[in-house]
């Protein structure tokens, strides 16, 4: 309770004293490049295998003859929207993106970049952690598009290469009794996961003390943290949207 | 000018300082002394606010920056400039860009005058074409004078410098303690330096604190120091070989 009212006062923090929309915009955009867009090809490859497995482990099991082969690419799609895009994938977010996150501000910290920035009266929380959750929260959303359509790709290649389903049949599969609410509430995880990733996993950072070894400390606790925050969200989530 | 009363600061019920007063002159170097663990790191967090004391108030040219609100705390600090021991650079950025930052967030200059300003504080601290290089590329030495440069760039009032010589060979020491004394006599600034080391202590020491287990024990200059017939000082001041043999000779 004490940590979780340290992380309540800590996201107080970040809209104190703020710098200029200016400074927040330039900050921001150089955050999204760096959490976007150097990770957009990591997560594309992750998520096109991820779809080709599930295809070829769906086909797999699915082997009573009275089961259309278009239900393949349908599971494919569930799965894919429903959990593998944007839960998957914050998983990989977190160990790829958080950990950068509780490093960089870790090691801010304990050689006194964020004393440096508290001396000349900047809010250090403020202006290095605020550009960060907007930039997650911006660019994880499209992220998760990215991955849900690789997957889908994935799937459509491996299961049409290796002669599970015709082109025609996964296709249909994708288009069958679609649910567009399913893609609101993917975005909707999406920026719920963004926002607890990267706020949890810079609270860790910025509190870090000592020297390199509690950096790695931090690290590895801002991963697991960001993750059972995710995953505990994630039930949350689904609870009140199928209730 | 910085005045400082009744500071005191304990950690986990560990007492680091111990009701500490004292006056930090204008146009002077202020050298806060003592050896490892005595508090001056902590007392120079306290004066800059990084570390808010338990007891006790610093005043700023007679502003209680103790007891400001967040303010007129942001605008005391922006009179600040502080060299920190490691340098503090921001790793990400140039050693141009790391000198701009303050001008960047404080003020509203056209980039030709921050450029001009810039060019102007790394000549001052003896650095020319390295404007473009990363922290991680300049040395030990080179990082101090840019860790300088940035703390001048928006003309303080007040220097404060982190043990500016750590890690640095006597020769680089000393070129960085006169560029400090330089810039304090130069500006007519405020500049408190924590410091352990003898040779500052003898050479830009216009005004000594000696810090002994967190209290205040001796304060004076370069020029009585060695005269002090404190035990605790002349013990801090003559394990040094040079100073035990300089004690002898006179």
């Amino acid at each position: 309770m004490k940590e979780f009212g340290r992380y309540a006062m800590f996201m107080g923090s970040l809209f104190v004293r703020r710098e200029t929309f200016a400074t927040y915009y330039k900050l921001t955009l150089e955050e999204a490049i760096q959490i976007g867009l150097k990770s957009a090809g990591m997560i594309g490859m992750v998520a096109f295998f991820m779809g080709a497995v599930t295809t070829v482990q769906i086909a797999g099991n699915l082997v009573s003859p009275f089961v259309p082969r278009f239900v393949i690419s349908q599971v494919v799609r569930e799965m894919t929207i429903l959990e593998l895009a944007p839960t998957i994938i914050a998983i990989i977010f977190a160990g790829k993106v958080g950990s950068s996150m509780a490093g960089g501000l870790g090691t801010m910290r304990i050689t006194e970049q964020i004393d440096a920035l508290e001396v000349m009266g900047i809010n250090s929380s403020s202006y290095l952690v605020l550009p960060k959750i907007v930039a997650s929260m911006l660019t994880y959303p499209m992220l998760v598009i990215i991955s849900g359509v690789c997957a889908l790709v994935g799937g459509y290649l491996v299961g049409t290469f290796t002669g599970i389903v015709t082109p025609a049949e996964y296709i249909q599969g994708i288009r069958y009794a679609f649910n567009p609410t399913m893609i609101t509430f993917a975005i909707t995880k999406s920026f719920v996961f963004a926002f607890l990733i990267a706020s949890v996993s810079s609270f860790k950072g910025y509190f870090t003390q000592g020297g390199a070894l509690e950096v790695g400390i931090s690290t590895t606790a801002a991963v697991t943290n960001s993750i059972i925050a995710v995953l505990l969200a994630d039930y949350l989530l689904a609870e009140l949207f199928f209730e | 000018m910085i005045k400082i009363n009744h500071i005191s600061k304990s950690f986990n019920d560990k007492q680091i300082l111990n009701d500490i007063g004292g006056e930090f002159e204008k146009g002077k170097c202020n050298l806060i002394i003592g050896s490892s663990g005595t508090g001056k790191s902590v007392l120079l967090k306290c004066i800059v606010g990084l570390v808010h004391p338990d007891t006790g108030n610093v005043y700023y040219d007679l502003r209680n920056f103790t007891e400001a609100d967040k303010e007129m705390k942001a605008e005391i600090r922006r009179e600040i400039g502080m060299l920190f021991q490691g340098g503090a650079l921001f790793d990400s950025k140039n050693v141009e860009q790391n000198v701009m930052f303050p001008l960047d967030i404080l003020t509203k200059m056209p980039l030709e005058e921050k450029l001009e300003r810039v060019n102007f504080c790394l000549k001052r601290v003896g650095l020319e074409s390295v404007n473009k290089k990363m922290p991680s590329e300049i040395s030990g030495g080179m990082k101090k004078r840019v860790g300088i440069a940035r703390a001048i760039v928006n003309n303080p009032n007040y220097l404060f410098c982190d043990e500016p010589n750590s890690g640095l060979d006597p020769q680089t020491s000393i070129v960085i303690d006169e560029l400090i004394l330089e810039i304090t006599h130069e500006y007519d600034i405020t500049t408190v330096v924590v410091t352990h080391d003898m040779n500052s202590v003898m050479g830009i020491g216009e005004k000594i604190m000696f810090l002994y287990k967190g209290s205040k024990i001796w304060e004076g200059s370069n020029q009585n120091i060695v005269n002090s017939g404190v035990k605790e000082l002349d013990d801090f001041v003559f394990s040094n070989k040079v100073m035990r043999g300089m004690k002898s000779e006179s």
